[in-house]
């Protein structure tokens, strides 16, 4: 039995090993600039996981083996040991070691992209600003339209009837040319500053070409940056749980060579649609 | 207080009696004390397990229902039709909302009612007392009503299920604002499901409550003469400190609780906002915050996961060492560890919460505490291959279990190292990776415990042996079963699968998965189709099985020490005397290669003065001395 045992131990151990190193499934291709930091550490931690898991397993699987009764002998016995401290120092001290040190190596694209702002533009401009508003079960994207700035908004004036769906006030000037569409575009090896807030419930933007999730809160506003560097069409999904209709909360995520999305976002409403389509169109993204 | 006629009598008679009579609890007679209302720790222990194995059961279905909603979302199952009715499954398909409801109620089911309950309120209060050689726990009316008032938390948990509106559906962990104010935004479930599922969680932490007092204080203060700390078996250990962390965890879960439903029933704002908009007006509330829900809950949620596990440790090192035949391997070492996962458990809730909108800073901290907690998971992992090296190792089928546990616990623990880093949460949060993560940890390592626990003080419990060859049979398949199950999880979130999806139709990326959701449900069907054996062996062995010895493991624990089902009072009366540590197997020279706790050494038996040399315990060994 102890055989059998270890034997099936062994088996899951190599086809879970299989499954992993096949990567017959395995991560959407990453657009971000930040991306490549997370992959590699990724990397470098299920290097260690796999590691630990097959050590674990396979020693599992010997100890069991190598030591099981067997009918024939009935004399002998177990080696009468209560353990061995100095081993118990050696292990502890390099887990600690090993474990530690991956959690501050993993601190680093953690740090770039939440201890500080948006870096600028290659211009030297600001980065592009876009003001997310979550709610069941959408996404809408604001961008401040053709005079770079932003309409009022105030959650008073959110009517759903007459799709005003983030409260933008009319009344206000800056509101004349604001765009807000259920698509995210952003340009392309530029960085881009969002700044999420949620109208009802909590969602989570989660977009896994990006290697990017943010839950949006009731009651905050949070800002994020990133940088996307292959054009192209993404999914975007929500990652938290907000009703019943939250496994189709989705949108689509474009990203356009940086003059065809300041021509983009500078369109009126209706125009801005339009072209949008077309793009969503040429990138095969229904 | 109220007791039992007979009791009061003996009670009486006891000054009577000369010094030295061994003072006794005679058994009650009458059906309703004795099975019912018993304040008798093994009765309470069974009723604890058959409420976990009913819970269990019924999240296992709830599980399989999940499971067909995921795999075929759009055809239509007539049963399906008959089961939840026209509204919640028009055509035999489930809602999404129905789909949601599952995903609440299999994790309330699981977590509260089977993971907390039968480690510790089952095993723990069946084994903790005659491990310990006391007759019974330290309250046992409290003990008593800790277990009704579970019971309670459950009738209103399962009322859930058919209330207007529908069941809960905001997950187990249940989030504000969704969970606060789901009810103004229309969302299915969000009334009075919720309202009961709020209510059954705090009647849960107030049961739990009453338990641990009770666990702390028996085993500090009723432990025979002789047992010291330090000779305890580390079951022991792991239900004392799982009672430790119930104790800090559950009062502040009961309070977010409360919290959360006068938000919904009085209209506060604790975890409400101002400025939320139903799409036409704003919602009445301002002035709350919906990420102090998510600490108050964590800070319970995180220790609740080693609340789940610990017992579970206990029993894997105790069986381990016993079907080895070889003493625990760094015996102090398993016990600190113990302390350690305890202690840390509580510095590190916020690893949940890292995309939570909390302050990154906040983050990086509890990223690199998460991370130090698997260096005392390790050391015990390494311990306990270090009792099986050198081991004769007997494969019974609570061996079975435990070795099985052991690479669970591996398996599942290990990818805590990629979840607690701080920016590998970015692709990884609520995906199907930390599913297959925590299930296999703290779902069914745990549940591999249990398992271990069941076929191993089965015989105690009920005198009477259970299959070996159903045992095995059962062990093999849900082995295999829990690794095909929950492995591929694994890939569906690193590929990024969103977690409490109702299906995967809606994007492209998660197409390329579907073979793999087919392939998971096949196994669950499977693995919980084996599950009945287990429940046959269980019933079958019950009446049929083979008579069990006192001690037919050959083990050395206080439980092996006396009558397999114990008398009323564990040990016939007899007070119990330790003559050493827990885990005395194949010492060198000893006529057979296990000397239980309480045979005295040879030495000891030629010279009557030497029982004074005995340590710790508490000295007065027969008199517990506990509250009438």
């Amino acid at each position: 039995m102890g055989r059998v045992l270890a034997a099936l131990i062994w088996l899951v151990t190599l086809l879970t090993v299989i499954l992993f190193v096949s990567k017959r499934w395995w991560f959407p291709e990453n657009i971000a600039a930040h991306g490549f930091s997370i992959d590699s550490q990724f990397t470098i931690t299920m290097l260690v996981v796999a590691f630990a898991f097959v050590a674990a397993q396979i020693g599992l699987g010997y100890t069991i083996w190598k030591y099981r009764a067997t009918p024939e002998d009935k004399k002998s016995r177990a080696t009468y040991s209560h353990g061995n401290n100095r081993l118990e120092v050696l292990w502890t001290g390099i887990t600690a070691l090993i474990f530690i040190g991956l959690a501050i190596m993993g601190q680093r694209v953690w740090a770039s992209l939440h201890f500080q702002d948006a870096p600028n533009r290659s211009d030297n401009q600001p980065a592009y600003e876009i003001r997310v508003v979550s709610q069941q079960f959408q996404w809408n994207f604001h961008y401040p339209g053709k005079d770079k700035t932003f309409g009022h908004t105030d959650p008073k004036l959110i009517n759903d009837g007459s799709q005003n769906f983030i409260g933008l006030d009319d009344a206000d000037p800056n509101s004349k040319d604001d765009i807000i569409a259920p698509t995210l575009v952003i340009p392309l090896n530029e960085p881009v500053r969002l700044v999420l807030r949620s109208r009802d419930v909590t969602h989570s933007l989660w977009i896994p070409n990006m290697r990017f999730k943010q839950d949006t809160v009731p009651g905050l506003e949070i800002p994020v940056h990133f940088m996307a560097t292959k054009d192209g069409c993404y999914e975007i999904a929500c990652a938290e749980l907000c009703g019943q209709l939250h496994y189709k909360m989705g949108a689509k995520m474009l990203v356009l060579p940086d003059a065809e999305h300041q021509a983009l976002v500078s369109l009126s409403q209706p125009e801005f649609q339009k072209k949008r389509d077309e793009y969503l169109a040429k990138y095969n993204c229904k | 207080m109220a007791e039992v006629e007979p009791v009061q009598e003996t009670h009486a008679e006891h000054g009577t009696h000369a010094h030295g009579e061994v003072h006794r609890h005679p058994a009650p007679t009458g059906f309703i004390r004795k099975y019912i209302f018993s304040v008798d720790h093994k009765v309470i222990g069974i009723q604890y397990l058959l409420l976990a194995m009913f819970s269990v059961f019924v999240g296992l279905i709830l599980s399989i229902l999940m499971r067909v909603r995921l795999t075929w979302p759009t055809t239509g199952l007539p049963g399906l039709e008959w089961f939840f009715g026209p509204e919640a499954a028009p055509g035999g398909v489930m809602n999404p909302e129905v789909y949601l409801a599952l995903v609440t109620m299999h994790g309330t089911m699981m977590v509260f009612f089977v993971l907390t309950t039968a480690p510790q309120g089952g095993f723990g209060n069946y084994f903790l007392p005659i491990q310990i050689g006391a007759d019974d726990m330290a309250f046992p009316v409290l003990n008593m009503l800790s277990f009704w008032v579970t019971f309670v938390g459950l009738v209103v948990l399962c009322a859930a299920f058919f209330v207007t509106g529908g069941a809960p559906t905001g997950g187990w962990t249940g989030y504000p604002t969704l969970s606060a104010v789901g009810e103004l935004l229309n969302v299915p479930g969000m009334g009075r499901g919720t309202d009961l599922w709020i209510i059954s969680i705090a009647i849960f932490c107030v049961a739990s409550l009453l338990g641990a007092l009770n666990f702390l204080t028996t085993m500090l203060n009723m432990r025979a003469r002789g047992l010291s700390l330090m000779r305890l078996p580390l079951t022991c250990w792991g239900w004392f400190t799982t009672a430790v962390l119930a104790l800090l965890a559950f009062p502040v879960l009961l309070g977010g609780g409360i919290l959360l439903l006068l938000d919904r029933m009085a209209g506060t704002s604790f975890f409400v906002p101002g400025g939320l908009s139903n799409g036409e007006t704003l919602l009445p509330h301002s002035g709350g915050s919906p990420i102090l829900w998510q600490h108050l809950f964590w800070f319970f949620g995180h220790p609740e996961v080693y609340i789940a596990i610990l017992p579970g440790m206990g029993a894997t090192s105790h069986i381990l060492s016993t079907f080895a035949r070889k003493p625990v391997f760094g015996y102090r070492a398993m016990v600190f560890a113990m302390f350690g996962i305890g202690l840390l458990g509580f510095f590190v809730w916020g690893h949940h919460m890292f995309i939570s909108g909390m302050n990154p800073y906040t983050a990086m901290t509890f990223s690199i505490l998460t991370l130090s907690i698997g260096v005392p998971s390790a050391v015990k992992t390494f311990n306990w291959l270090g009792t099986l090296w050198g081991g004769k190792i007997r494969f019974t089928t609570p061996m079975l279990f435990a070795i099985g546990f052991v690479s669970l616990f591996v398996a599942g623990g290990i990818t805590g190292i990629v979840l607690g880093q701080t920016s590998l949460d970015l692709p990884m949060h609520d995906t199907y990776f930390v599913l297959g993560h925590f299930h296999l940890v703290m779902g069914v390592a745990a549940i591999f415990g249990m398992f271990a626990g069941v076929y191993f003080w089965f015989p105690k419990m009920f005198g009477r042996m259970m299959s070996e060859r159903l045992g095995r049979f059962h062990f093999w398949i849900t082995f295999a079963g829990v690794y095909a199950i929950f492995i591929p999880m694994h890939i569906m979130g690193i590929v990024g699968m969103p977690r409490r999806y109702a299906q995967f139709t809606e994007y492209k990326f998660l197409e390329t998965l579907h073979p793999l959701v087919v392939f998971v449900t096949i196994a669950v069907f499977v693995t919980a189709t084996v599950q009945l054996v287990f429940l046959f062996n269980f019933i079958w062995s019950l009446f049929k099985g083979e008579k069990a010895g006192d001690n037919p493991w050959e083990a050395t624990t206080l439980e092996w020490a006396t009558t397999s089902p114990p008398p009323h009072d564990n040990f016939a009366g007899i007070p119990q005397t330790v003559y050493r540590g827990p885990y005395e197997f194949s010492v060198p020279g000893a006529p057979r290669d296990y000397i239980m706790q309480t045979e005295p050494d040879p030495a000891a038996q030629a010279a009557p003065g030497a029982i004074n040399e005995v340590q710790g315990g508490n000295g007065d060994g027969h008199h517990n001395g506990h509250d009438h």
